[in-house]
């Protein structure tokens, strides 16, 4: 009997590839998302993997997952709940289950659902039954007998074959959503033009799911999901570490500035670092220090010497180089420092993500220490906010502290590439070699920053250091004017919000309900207040990127709305913060610390509760 | 003509106008004055040379330079110094330390420097205390010492300076002592000249807190028997009679007297410090009182590729095929697509 699927056409589908930690998950999620991107849809994805390389096979701690969400109209977050789940083994169930939209598909590899595996996982018997599966579409498909099928005339060892099962896997998702499968193919042949054998191998396991889901036609309903209707121009995928990287670069061309990296390496962080190590054909002079510390020190000697220089790292680094961003702040010398922000303290979750480092990034340093903080909120504008963070590093001559996090450095998002030419120019504060003698802390009236005399220029010979000085730079022990040099500094960082763009509101200028928001939370709020908008809720979102100093108008903005609450990954730390600097108003929190993005659902409840409250 | 002149120093051209503010009769002082000697006959222009430091008495040493000069934080000089020269490779970067900034606190950034033979010049001011904080034991002093932190004496091995440096695969090491400027000031020349990371223990005094801790050896009365000056292409002779010399005899050193069982200025060892083995350098630069003359002079100087030179040339490489010549370009490279 022939049976047609049925075609269903979305707005919005969001699928997960769920496995173990070595099943190549991470890189079926991003194949992909790579096709759908091409495909021209908008997404957003979530890879959500264990710290451990290859955890214990088969176990739920093992498990390594790659969310995508892809639609037709704009996408602004991973997505709560899964339409597809893909598990390769009977722990993917289990960390899974949950997650799936009431109805939706579930394939998984039965054979790898041996008794061992059901038993490693924490079931019985039978997953399906005991997760009360049965109102879902669940394909068991016998993956890993098929590619062995499949490949049997090819001469490859057994683990070989046994590794393409995730191409088989993502071949029959391919087919459900109709892709193409041309893209895949084509990175097989790049990836290992030198091993012709692996390459035929994975797109023949490719073709074979592609194929198998077609004959079984159980795979219904078929999703049919229209090229989002996105602004003309060229796109790519990006990831949020990447973006950053290139934030940097393009910073550097525009001051035209050599640039230098000083890091050690730390997850999720490490992406910064490793891109910039590949970016010798731009220059880079990359350092792998040989401890966090060393990682700031090296830059900031690079900066003495007239770079434009970066250090990249995650919470525990940044601990280790409070010391060092305080001489930053002492020698008023231009550095941004990267903290992608992962769950803590100490070791933490450090391949989860969170956003509790931001009282970290704000004081902690000895003294009266204030450095500008910035926080990116996309994947995308990583690229933005550290060009960004370089500009105000470079004009301001201050360390500027960049906070993206975990879900921002690992997801990706088409990027709407920008044009070079329309980015503005930065201009360092070079100091006149003709100004002799040198003073280090001669200020521009202004902005109070200080002038950057590169060693090697004559005439300008100086010394700067961590103890407090004069203007002139003699080192002084005044009470008066140790006094005036905490204030002067403060009062530089405070007067970089002459240069910083307004708050602007999402949503009406005023309404019952001001949902506050700060880097990397914004896709998960922006989705919850549209939603709760056209429930008819009088709901808008002030989204933070520029944490210190504040946009200048937002008690402004704040005073428009009759409640106004704070949402962040952490215990409530943005909270107190504007519960000291605008103290007039009453905040209201919602806060998770699960090392896991919020979810819309959770959101819209909370903030529907407290609009009932009154 | 004019800019051969205006390379022409004096050591007074490189005194800062800061008031130079260590203890009256501090080794430093004399250290300060063989540094603004040697950089006088280097013949390098003044606004090339860059100062770096730490913590510690020895860290203030920048601001008594009129040269660019940052005063880190603790034991982070190296690390810093490491950035200066590999951002410019044209400066002549000289990292001011002392024996608790460099080997204590920054050690790890002491043995990655030596190790990555970033060309900087490391004057390590060894008083074997900490001075700064008046008086505690540091990683060089000896073994049962008693300081205001070790009561009834210290119970952990002092490192050695040079065994350090050689064990971190260290190309440069001198030794020298504060009060014999002659010197210090050519070590400091060699030092400077030598391409790659030179590190220089300056035997120094702390007036107040070890006073006279390298009497021992450096005292004007018995310096010329218990000190050896090691001399490139030279015989290691040294007494005040140049009567001793140091011979191998089987794989350890032997100090003989020239004249006596048969022994001739013949088979005295002579120095190669330019020797890539560093065998007889390390036990050259182990050598302890009464056992041995303590060796000062260059000990180990070997050329060989630096950091710095390798990044700049691995990018020179990279740009010369590489097809990103802009950011732009690389924001078009790889996977892109076109929405119209």
């Amino acid at each position: 009997m022939v049976r047609k699927s049925k075609v269903i056409e979305r707005e919005e589908v969001v699928i997960r590839f769920s496995g173990d930690s070595g099943d190549g998950m991470q890189l079926t999620g991003t194949l992909f998302s790579d096709t759908a991107a091409h495909f021209g849809n908008d997404l957003i994805t979530f890879p959500d993997y264990p710290a451990e390389i290859r955890a214990p096979q088969g176990t739920v701690g093992g498990v390594s997952g790659f969310q995508v969400h892809l639609g037709h109209s704009e996408i602004n977050t991973p997505g709560d709940f899964s339409d597809v789940l893909v598990a390769m083994n009977p722990a993917a169930i289990k960390a899974n289950a949950n997650l799936v939209k009431q109805g939706g598909t579930i394939i998984y590899d039965s054979d790898n659902f041996t008794d061992k595996n059901i038993a490693k996982a924490g079931y019985e018997k039978d997953p399906v039954k005991e997760e009360k599966l049965d109102a879902f579409n669940v394909i068991a498909a016998p993956i890993s007998s098929m590619v062995k099928e499949a490949l049997k005339d090819l001469n490859l060892e057994p683990k070989m074959i046994l590794r393409t099962k995730n191409m088989f896997a993502l071949g029959m998702v391919y087919w459900l959503f109709g892709r193409d499968l041309e893209y895949t193919e084509d990175y097989f042949d790049k990836k290992f033009h030198k091993l012709p054998d692996i390459a035929e191998a994975n797109k023949i396991a490719l073709r074979a799911g592609y194929y198998y889901a077609e004959t079984i036609e159980a795979l219904s309903p078929v999703y049919k999901i229209l090229p989002a209707k996105i602004a003309t121009g060229t796109y790519r995928n990006i990831n949020g570490n990447t973006a950053t990287a290139w934030g940097f670069l393009a910073a550097g061309e525009k001051a035209g500035l050599d640039i230098f990296i000083g890091s050690y390496p730390i997850t999720p962080a490490t992406g910064i670092l490793e891109e910039m190590a590949a970016r010798k054909d731009l220059g880079v002079k990359s350092f792998q220090a040989e401890d966090e510390i060393a990682g700031i020190c090296t830059s900031l000697g690079a900066s003495f010497a007239g770079h434009l220089s970066v250090t990249s790292t995650s919470g525990p680094g940044l601990a280790l180089k409070s010391e060092a961003i305080g001489l930053a702040v002492m020698t008023e010398l231009p550095i941004v420092i990267v903290d992608v922000q992962r769950g803590g303290p100490s070791t933490g979750l450090p391949t989860k993500t969170e956003q509790s480092d931001l009282m970290q990034a704000l004081y902690g340093r000895n003294g009266e220490s204030p450095v500008v903080v910035i926080a990116a909120s996309t994947p995308p504008d990583c690229f933005h906010f550290a060009f960004e963070a370089a500009r105000i590093a470079l004009e301001h001559m201050t360390p500027v502290l960049l906070l993206t996090d975990s879900y921002l450095a690992n997801g990706t998002e088409p990027w709407k590439v920008p044009d070079m030419s329309e980015l503005p120019k930065i201009k360092p504060r070079f100091a006149d070699p003709k100004d002799t003698p040198f003073l280090p802390y001669k200020r521009d009236e202004k902005t109070l920053a200080r002038s950057w005399a590169i060693p090697g220029t004559p005439g300008l010979e100086h010394r700067i250091g961590g103890l407090e000085k004069t203007a002139k730079g003699t080192v002084s022990y005044i009470p008066e004017n140790h006094e005036y040099m905490v204030n002067v500094r403060a009062e530089k960082i405070a007067r970089v919000a002459d240069k910083i763009p307004d708050l602007v509101p999402q949503g009406p200028k005023s309404g019952d309900m001001l949902l506050v928001g700060w880097g990397g939370s914004y896709g998960y709020l922006i989705t919850a207040v549209r939603e709760l908008q056209e429930e008819g809720y009088k709901v808008s979102l002030a989204s933070f990127n520029y944490i210190n100093p504040l946009p200048k108008n937002t008690a402004d903005v704040f005073k428009r709305f009759k409640k106004i609450v704070i949402c962040e990954l952490n215990l409530g730390q943005f909270a107190d913060y504007l519960r000291m600097k605008h103290q007039e108003f009453q905040y209201h929190q919602i806060n998770k610390v699960q090392g896991l993005p919020f979810t819309v659902t959770d959101i819209k409840e909370k903030c529907i509760k407290l609009l009932e409250e009154n | 003509m004019d800019d051969l002149k205006l390379t022409k120093y004096i050591p007074k051209d490189f005194k800062s106008d800061q008031e130079v503010r260590w203890c009256p009769g501090c080794g430093d002082h004399a250290i300060l004055s063989a540094v603004q000697k040697a950089l006088a006959e280097l013949g390098i222009p003044k606004e090339k040379f860059a100062f770096i430091s730490g913590i510690g008495c020895s860290s203030r040493f920048p601001y008594y330079m009129d040269t660019y000069g940052f005063h880190g934080i603790h034991g982070r000089a190296a690390a810093i110094a490491s950035g200066v020269k590999v951002a410019n490779p044209e400066l002549s970067v000289w990292q001011m330390t002392g024996d608790g900034d460099a080997l204590a606190i920054g050690g790890n950034h002491f043995i990655h420097v030596v190790r990555r033979n970033i060309d900087i010049n490391i004057i390590l001011f060894n008083n074997e205390i900490y001075g700064l904080t008046k008086g505690q034991y540091s990683p060089t002093s000896s073994k049962g010492i008693i300081t205001k932190t070790s009561p009834y004496g210290t119970v952990e091995e002092p490192f050695s300076v040079g065994e350090l440096v050689i064990g971190a695969k260290g190309r440069f090491f001198a030794r020298t002592v504060d009060t014999n400027v002659a010197l210090s000031t050519q070590i400091y020349i060699e030092a400077a000249r030598h391409k790659g990371t030179s590190v220089i223990e300056a035997l120094q005094n702390c007036v107040i807190f070890n006073d006279g801790i390298h009497d021992t050896i450096a005292a004007r009365d018995v310096r010329e028997d218990r000190t050896i000056i090691l001399k490139q292409g030279e015989p290691m002779i040294f007494g005040k009679n140049n009567d001793k010399g140091l011979i191998l005899e089987g794989l350890k050193l032997k100090v003989v007297n020239i004249g006596e069982n048969g022994i001739t200025d013949k088979d005295i060892l002579v120095h190669d410090s330019q020797e890539e083995n560093p065998g007889i350098h390390y036990m050259l630069a182990n050598m302890k009182y009464p056992q041995y003359p303590v060796a000062l002079g260059v000990i180990r100087a070997v050329p060989g590729p630096t950091y710095e030179a390798a990044v700049a040339d691995q990018i020179e490489t990279v740009r010369k095929n590489a097809k990103i010549k802009s950011v732009s370009d690389l924001l078009m490279s790889g996977s892109t697509w076109k929405v119209d």
